[in-house]
């Protein structure tokens, strides 16, 4: 019930974040841009909160239902799809070939 | 009782998210940076799985598994070109299921004050979020219309509907036993994110997508205050503020302020100056232009939305290993807002074996331009158009360009005459330095890389 407390994780990790995003080459922009979309999933932890409750109404049930899976969506592609992104990488064409 | 787990592994969470932000800073560490997030994301799942409170584990699992079913396919089938679709879908989902936490959380307890505070928060940006990324992916797979549609008194419509939004949401704060006004909130909330994005041209969707990013964000962080739950804060705050910034670099990239990018309605209004009337261009046909970029000493390759649209990347790539072999000095001059999302060209000349130390950012290469032999321009229109800096009347007036009219040679590999996608006409066609070669990227490419094979011995 601290909300206090929640503002200033919030300031700092804000800061945080954009310390860390300005440090970024503009080469990795695009699989920057993934892997933040992919962290944003954190609300999956939300969703299965919502969804493993014990006496959850059907409303509750459905939509939690409909958001596990939308933010399971977000998380897995968001992932592989910035991995995948960043196996082509390459600093030189690689010597065997 | 029982030794709750679940908050040391939300803090590790939290620290690996960090990390992964960290570790993305450079292309040698950036895949460790992305397996440190998937790592966090599952300690995140596994606490929560953890969680004495969550019981039910039916739904939990079904919908674990058909989200997986949707998201691999999504990740692993898509060509790198859609990249920007894929991440506006994406983009949708995270919000819808942040705006579903936050209804589903309203009605099984009706909260008030501070929490329906935070609750209102979070679904007026999960559902315009929602609505605003389909829109987006729906202009960039070009389902929809990619030239802004605008009428009169748009903005202050818009603006009228989130305003009614907002004060309904303040009611609901004050009154949450008034269900009856959340579903016109709701749909008030929707109908913003389409109207948002209407008015909002291709060319500036790298602005938008970032900005829908830091609204994702925001919504999961505003849950994390109805949740009471810092992990969700902390994850929140670092995505929302990765996407506002990236969306100010953008903005500055063209120039322009946010205002301009999403009530400007940018790129509308020259459409009908264009083809006008016909000036005479100078062109070349493919073995005219393999002969002079193979007597070049050095060539600078601008590539640009219509490479990504012809897929000509790899080919592209073969033209300049043909060149490199002949001892020609190649690079890529990639501008910050080539492309529909930050960084979208170097993904895919990545994907095309270029290394990444031959793409050169616009500032680090500008000085190079007048040394250059050829600017081979491919697919780009805008981000090198002269009148950005000569013209001050000219929409994208002090939008900072790459200096392609200052090499010696200038070669323009495009369809046809129509104007670039703000709609501007381009000076740099009609200079007399310049060689128009018409045809498809892909299809030209390999037409050079076939002469100058033929030509090497």
């Amino acid at each position: 019930m601290n909300y206090e407390f929640g503002f200033y994780v919030f300031m700092l990790a804000a800061f945080l974040g954009f310390e860390l995003i300005r440090k970024v080459s503009p080469l990795l922009h695009t699989p920057l841009m993934s892997l933040t979309n992919a962290i944003a999933s954190i609300s999956v932890v939300g969703a299965i909160l919502i969804s493993g409750e014990k006496d959850a109404s059907t409303l509750s049930r459905v939509l939690g239902f409909i958001a596990v899976t939308a933010a399971t969506t977000n998380l897995v592609s968001g992932f592989l799809i910035t991995d995948r992104m960043l196996k082509m990488f390459k600093k030189r064409e690689p010597a065997k070939k | 009782m029982s030794f709750d787990v679940y908050p040391a592994l939300y803090l590790f969470a939290a620290a690996c998210f960090i990390l992964a932000l960290k570790w993305m800073s450079a292309p040698a560490t950036s895949r460790r940076g992305v397996i440190t997030g998937e790592f966090g994301m599952l300690l995140a799942v596994v606490a929560t799985l953890l969680r004495h409170e969550v019981v039910n584990y039916e739904w939990i699992a079904a919908g674990l598994i058909l989200g997986s079913a949707i998201g691999v396919p999504l990740a692993m089938l898509m060509p790198m070109t859609h990249v920007p679709q894929r991440t506006a879908i994406s983009q949708a989902c995270g919000a819808l299921a942040s705006a579903l936490i936050g209804t589903a959380e309203y009605f099984r307890q009706l909260p008030h004050g501070f929490t329906m505070g935070a609750l209102v928060l979070e679904t007026l940006l999960g559902f315009l979020t929602f609505t605003a990324s389909l829109m987006a992916f729906g202009k960039l797979q070009e389902v929809l219309p990619s030239r802004p549609i605008t009428f009169k008194g748009q903005n202050i419509v818009n603006l009228g509907i989130l305003g009614v939004a907002v004060v309904l949401g303040g009611s609901l704060v004050l009154h949450p036993e008034n269900t009856f006004i959340y579903p016109i909130f709701v749909l008030l909330a929707l109908l913003f994110g389409v109207l948002m994005i209407i008015p909002i041209g291709g060319a500036d969707m790298p602005t938008v997508i970032a900005l829908l990013n830091s609204y994702a964000g925001l919504s999961a962080c505003a849950m994390g205050f109805a949740l009471d739950n810092k992990l969700l804060i902390i994850a929140g705050a670092l995505d929302g503020s990765s996407g506002f910034i990236l969306s100010i670099i953008m903005c500055r990239a063209m120039n322009r302020s946010f205002t301009n990018v999403l009530f400007g309605g940018f790129g509308q209004l020259q459409t009908t100056v264009a083809g006008q009337e016909a000036r005479p261009v100078r062109s070349a046909s493919p073995e005219e232009a393999a002969a002079i970029l193979g007597d070049a000493r050095s060539v600078v390759i601008i590539p640009g939305y219509g490479m990504a649209v012809a897929q000509a990347q790899h080919k592209i790539r073969e033209l300049a290993d043909i060149l490199t072999k002949r001892g020609v000095d190649v690079k890529f001059a990639i501008h910050p807002v080539a492309g529909r999302m930050p960084g979208h060209m170097n993904v895919l000349l990545a994907e095309a074996d270029v290394p990444y130390d031959k793409l050169i950012e616009m500032e680090d290469i500008n000085g190079e331009m007048a040394m250059t032999d050829v600017a081979l321009i491919v697919g780009a229109n805008d981000i090198v158009n002269p009148a950005a800096l000569n013209d001050p009347n000219s929409p994208i007036a002090g939008m900072p360009i790459l200096d392609a009219y200052k090499s010696r040679t200038i070669m323009v590999i495009k369809r046809g005459m129509s104007p670039g996608f703000a709609g501007i006409d381009n000076e740099l066609y009609y200079m007399d330095k310049t060689l128009m070669l018409f045809g498809d990227a892909k299809t030209f490419t390999a037409s050079l890389v076939k002469e100058l094979g033929s030509n090497h011995h």
